[in-house]
């Protein structure tokens, strides 16, 4: 118990650190002060009563709905289940990353994944702005440098105040929440040990798996675990990764690699084979194609075999590039794995349960309503086989679950025309179809695609180099023409994408597009004034306004 | 070959070399083809048109043709008719332009006048519909001309937008991000020297320079294009016939069987003592020769918050003195909201006062004015002394003085603003207007752009198309972007009532800010639905970075009839500002809280 209350108190007293700094924060942090005393009493409860082993069965706690893992998805299944009466808990653990990097209360988006990404990115965004700015008139001394150990800690502070955040919110709608490791005892029953080794048995009418996913460490390759690090880590690293090769092309790694060039880092991308899987390739090779004039290195068609600690310290990477079977080493402070993700269902023993996977990626089978196979247990968010890895989509597909459960709905979770953004130097937003798949799916000959090589009016002034904004929008060539897809690379295309997005959800058409007028000056106009097609030939880069 | 050339249809009719496989229904589109070829045959024949006829499966190369008019014209099928030049369509769309009377105008041929159109004005929207009507094969000729600011200023082609406008406005504004960015940048690990000074001179030149190249880079277009450009100004002296008046006051004089007035507009002066003499505009501003220091500026339409806001961004002491509201025509809520931004940011407000004389106490660059302003509510005046004074008052159309009242074309005597039909079409028949010349309709360079395009398309294309005014999205360029879309939430009761409508809204606290220490509460989003049109979003209001970007996308949403439930079902992009849209839950009329708990 002492341990626990120890825990528990950090948070709380980072929160305070950090509230009082903001001008406004006066209000808020006495309420969460007070929000956290109520929340340890109840903790307090809770572990008391689930201090038995679980095979004695003793001081079971049943509930309406026991949702395991508090990540984006779980967490709004929970509080949507409580809104609607019901009794729901909360179980959420953080194994420790190989590297021994734990954190808080919210799963990968808040604390290692979307939320401190896009904090660096911004980070990264802002030592270019600071370029800009000579252009504009602003004088700013020489030197210029970036200092990690600061950034970090303003980003871990920010995630630290979002842990607590979803304390309070659970407490505020009075759902459990165990920091306990869950697995299956039976098709009702869960044992949750926590980290003194005390277990608790949960039981529920119904069980929602949303445990997501953890990087994957290619284990084959001598050293990688031992001198790797992930995603899990990066965020929370106290000192600058220094020299950094990332190993791997997906959005992960891309974005890493991007925020660390961008903060002034030597960096190194070593790709297997192609850039950004399952996205649009000319999209693709266009985002590594402003990655490599922006300052980052590419390594194509490596792989690595071998990582060795030198005596300085620093790591040696053996690789070998599979064009020309040739062996190459470099040295490197940080090596940064992101080849993939696995799901978190070993340690679950759904077998006890039930519960199906996918032998081949281990992920959950579900249907339409998010059911597994067994009828009263489901599986949302990355943990679940086939459904796009996204925090947005998690949480809206936890809502409408609790609702499907608790409430009248019977409204499905509609994972089609799911936008999405890669955080890249040059962001990358999409949404729909890419132009491969719009092509197999209709025919080269009923597919027209629009598009736009187009220079961002604030390029103009600092002479960055605009050869990688572009815009493709992927109709259907039969009037009215059906907008299919939208790829926008450029500054902001995440913004730029939302309300686009909406228009594709409506079914928009590309003359209803063309019939938009455009918001002068701005990036995301150049999609209302798309008028070239591939098809013509025409030379696509636009002149003027 | 009797008839001129421009008399002469050419008409493409079946034919093909290549097999398909299924024979048969080859054979029943070659039979419709021919059936449908022969019906447009005997319309031009009684129409006593001269046309051209290619008959694709009588010549040699009859795929390859096929397959280039496929590219060039978009149609598959033949009949594919071009009548002078213009792509009309198969048999069904010929027999269409010919009941609609489209085939009759673009079988008219006028060659008693120098010009197919005259365009006064190179602007947005005058040089969009000149280019259009070239790309379509017309003789066009563009007549621009800036008549200095009564404190000098002059410039290039391109017009208010590219010139004094939103070019050089944004990139100042972008130019005031930048203070903002150097200052989030420490909190986001940047280290380097304290002492950070913005330099006036070298930004103007930057932004300057920039705008010269997209004035040569305009000219360039007319010449390729083949638009005569003329740099003298415009008056109409017959119903046909322009007086063409150049920098030397030599006069030239052109006809057209069609013109468009594009003059746009200039700001207003506000016509006390020394307002011409001392006061500048945002005609001057962006190509002032040193830093503006201390600057009162006059009225708060969206110029006048923008300079206001890039100005006090770039570090400078900036008041705002407003007769009545804030940003008219715009929802209130929001310009209040701006408003409230802006005195956040360090500029301040003088409300209810308006100037009633400017004297220059020290000469200088800049010098000393002393402004007395007087109350509107009550007989106080106050003085103050600043180093510019930057009116923002409203802006007049440049319709008095180009000889419209010679040739009979009627303007709102009160305004100057021209009355147009839906087809853009003055009182005069062949005398047309586009731009912030129009009466009643929004001042924005996309929509000049968009109706001079289509204007063209109709006046000399195969087009009936008109231009939508409804639903133009737009957005203010204050240090917080504000963009909206459709009604405001004054304008949405005025029309639906109060009771019909439901208003979500939230105030949202954008990721980057966080880190960067800044206000939890400022950032807003609100959209108003039609209850009784399930839901349908008729107002989209944003207050936030980026507003200008984001709104574009729902705008092109709002098009395809965006309701609540649609907003509902759309998946956020994480961590964006757009997102929040997708999640709005708290309606105005429940009165619940919108502030954000910070954590």
């Amino acid at each position: 118990m002492a341990a626990m209350v120890a825990a528990l108190r950090r948070p709380v007293a980072h929160f305070r650190s950090r509230t009082r700094a903001w001008t406004r924060g006066t209000r808020c942090a006495a309420d969460a002060a007070g929000a956290g005393q109520q929340s340890f009493d109840l903790l307090v409860i809770g572990g008391g009563s689930g201090g038995l082993a679980c095979a004695k069965e003793a001081g079971q706690q049943s509930f309406d709905l026991l949702v395991i893992g508090g990540g984006s998805g779980g967490l709004a299944c929970a509080k949507e289940a409580a809104q609607l009466g019901r009794k729901v808990a909360v179980a959420d653990y953080v194994e420790p990353s190989p590297q021994g990097t734990r954190w808080g209360l919210g799963g990968t988006c808040v604390n290692v994944g979307c939320i401190p990404k896009k904090l660096m990115h911004q980070a990264a965004l802002l030592g270019d702005m600071i370029k800009d700015a000579d252009h504009y008139g602003w004088e700013v001394a020489q030197p210029i440098q970036h200092n990690w150990k600061k950034m970090a800690e303003a980003v871990q502070n920010h995630v630290k105040s979002l842990n607590w955040g979803h304390r309070v919110q659970l407490q505020d709608r009075k759902v459990k929440y165990f920091n306990i490791k869950a697995s299956f005892v039976n098709e009702h029953t869960v044992c949750g040990v926590d980290k003194g080794g005390k277990a608790t048995l949960l039981s529920a009418d119904h069980i929602v798996i949303a445990t997501g996913g953890r990087p994957r460490y290619p284990t084959q390759i001598k050293g990688a675990l031992e001198y790797g690090i992930t995603s899990d880590d990066i965020f929370w690293l106290k000192e600058s990764p220094g020299k950094t090769l990332v190993v791997g092309a997906s959005y992960v790694a891309l974005e890493c690699a991007g925020f660390l060039t961008g903060i002034g880092l030597d960096t190194t991308v070593m790709m297997r084979s192609i850039p950004l899987r399952g996205f649009d390739q000319q999209m693709s090779s266009l985002v590594t194609d402003h990655m490599e004039s922006h300052g980052t290195r590419f390594l194509k068609g490596c792989v690595p075999s071998l990582i060795k600690k030198l005596p300085t310290g620093q790591l040696q990477v053996t690789w070998k590039d599979q064009a020309s079977g040739k062996e190459d080493t470099g040295t490197f402070d940080t090596v940064l794995w992101a080849i993939g993700r696995v799901p978190e269902t070993r340690n679950l023993n759904l077998e006890k349960a039930g519960v199906n996977v996918n032998p081949e990626n281990q992920k959950i089978v579900v249907d339409a309503q998010e059911a597994t196979s067994v009828p009263h247990i489901f599986a949302i968010g990355d943990v679940a086989e086939g459904r796009p890895e996204l925090t947005p989509t998690a949480i809206k597909a936890g809502k409408l679950l609790a609702q499907r459960l608790f409430g009248k709905s019977s409204t499905l979770m509609d994972y089609s025309n799911v936008p999405t953004t890669v955080f890249t130097p040059l962001e990358y937003g999409c949404v729909g179809l890419s132009e491969e798949e719009a092509v197999a799916l209709h025919g080269q000959e009923h597919v027209e695609v629009y598009h736009a090589y187009y220079k961002p009016l604030e390029f103009t002034v600092t002479g960055r180099d605009a050869s990688q904004c572009y815009i493709k929008m992927v109709c259907l060539r039969e009037a009215p023409q059906l907008v299919l897809g939208l790829h926008f690379l450029g500054p902001n295309a995440g913004e730029v994408t939302q309300g686009f997005a909406l228009g594709i959800k409506c079914g928009a058409s590309y003359a209803q597009v063309m019939q938009t007028v455009g918001i002068h000056p701005t990036c995301s106009e150049e999609v209302v004034k798309l008028h070239i097609s591939k098809r013509s030939g025409l030379e696509p880069t636009v002149t003027g306004c | 070959m009797s008839s001129p050339p421009g008399r002469r249809a050419r008409l493409s009719s079946p034919g093909t070399s290549r097999q398909t496989p299924d024979a048969r229904e080859e054979v029943r589109r070659r039979l419709k083809d021919l059936i449908e070829g022969n019906r447009v045959k005997e319309l031009f024949s009684s129409l006593g048109v001269d046309y051209n006829i290619l008959e694709l499966d009588q010549v040699d190369d009859g795929a390859n043709v096929q397959e280039v008019l496929t590219e060039i014209s978009n149609q598959k099928t033949v009949p594919n008719i071009f009548v002078n030049k213009v792509h009309v369509g198969g048999c069904d769309r010929t027999f269409q332009a010919h009941k609609n009377g489209l085939l009759q105008k673009l079988l008219q041929e006028d060659s008693a006048h120098d010009y197919d159109l005259i365009v006064i004005g190179g602007g947005s929207g005058g040089l969009s519909c000149a280019k259009e009507a070239a790309n379509l094969g017309k003789k066009v000729m563009v007549l621009d001309f800036v008549v200095p600011s009564p404190q000098g200023s002059s410039w290039g082609l391109g017009g208010t937008c590219v010139n004094v406008g939103c070019i050089p406005k944004k990139l100042m504004h972008q130019a005031a991000l930048l203070g903002q960015a150097l200052q989030d940048s420490r909190k986001f690990g940047w280290e380097y020297n304290q002492q950070v000074r913005h330099n006036w001179e070298a930004m103007t030149e930057a932004i300057q320079n920039h705008i010269s190249s997209l004035n040569w880079s305009y000219r360039l277009t007319l010449r390729e294009k083949g638009v005569a450009y003329v740099n003298s100004y415009g008056e109409f002296v017959e119903l046909h016939k322009i007086k063409a008046t150049n920098k030397k006051g030599q006069e030239s004089f052109y006809t057209a069987s069609k013109f468009v007035i594009a003059t746009g507009e200039r700001p207003r002066y506000l016509g006390i003592q020394g307002d011409k003499e001392y006061c500048i505009t945002s005609d001057d501003l962006f190509s002032l020769r040193y830093c503006p220091g201390r600057t009162l500026v006059v009225g708060a339409s969206y110029v006048g918050l923008e300079c206001a806001g890039f100005l006090a961004g770039l570090g400078l002491d900036v008041t705002v003195m407003v007769r009545s509201v804030l940003l008219r025509g715009f929802d209130q809520e929001m310009a209040e909201k701006v408003g409230s931004y802006l005195e956040q940011h360090g500029v301040k407000f003088q409300r209810k006062f308006t100037p009633v004389s400017v004297q220059q106490v020290e000469k200088g660059s800049p010098g000393k004015l002393k402004v007395v302003a007087k109350s509107t509510e009550g007989p106080e005046t106050v003085e103050e002394i600043y180093n510019t004074v930057l009116l923002a008052i409203g802006r007049e159309s440049c319709t008095r003085k180009i000889g419209l009242e010679k040739i009979g074309v009627k303007i709102n005597e009160k305004t100057g603003k021209i009355p147009v039909n839906d087809v853009e079409q003055t009182n005069v028949p062949h005398v047309y207007a586009i731009g912030d010349v129009l009466e009643g309709k929004p001042e924005l360079t996309p929509v000049a752009i968009q109706a001079g395009k289509l204007l063209a398309r109709r006046l000399f294309g195969a087009s009936l198309e008109k231009c939508d005014y409804i639903n133009v999205p737009t957005t203010v360029f204050t240090p917080l972007e504000y963009g909206c879309c459709g009604l405001s939430e004054e304008k949405a009761i005025e029309v639906y009532k109060k009771e019909n409508l439901e208003v979500y809204h939230t105030l949202f606290w954008p990721l980057e800010w966080t880190v960067a220490g800044r206000d939890n509460n400022t950032c807003y989003a609100k959209i108003i639905c039609n209850k009784f049109d399930n839901e349908r979003v008729v107002g989209f209001h944003l207050l936030g970075p980026n507003a200008g970007e984001i709104t574009q996308g729902f705008a092109a949403a709002m098009k395809c009839g965006l309701t609540k439930q649609l907003l509902n079902d759309t998946i956020g992009i994480h961590p964006t500002c757009g997102e929040v849209f997708t999640t709005l839950e708290i309606t105005k009329s429940s009165g619940l809280d919108i502030t954000q708990k910070g954590c």
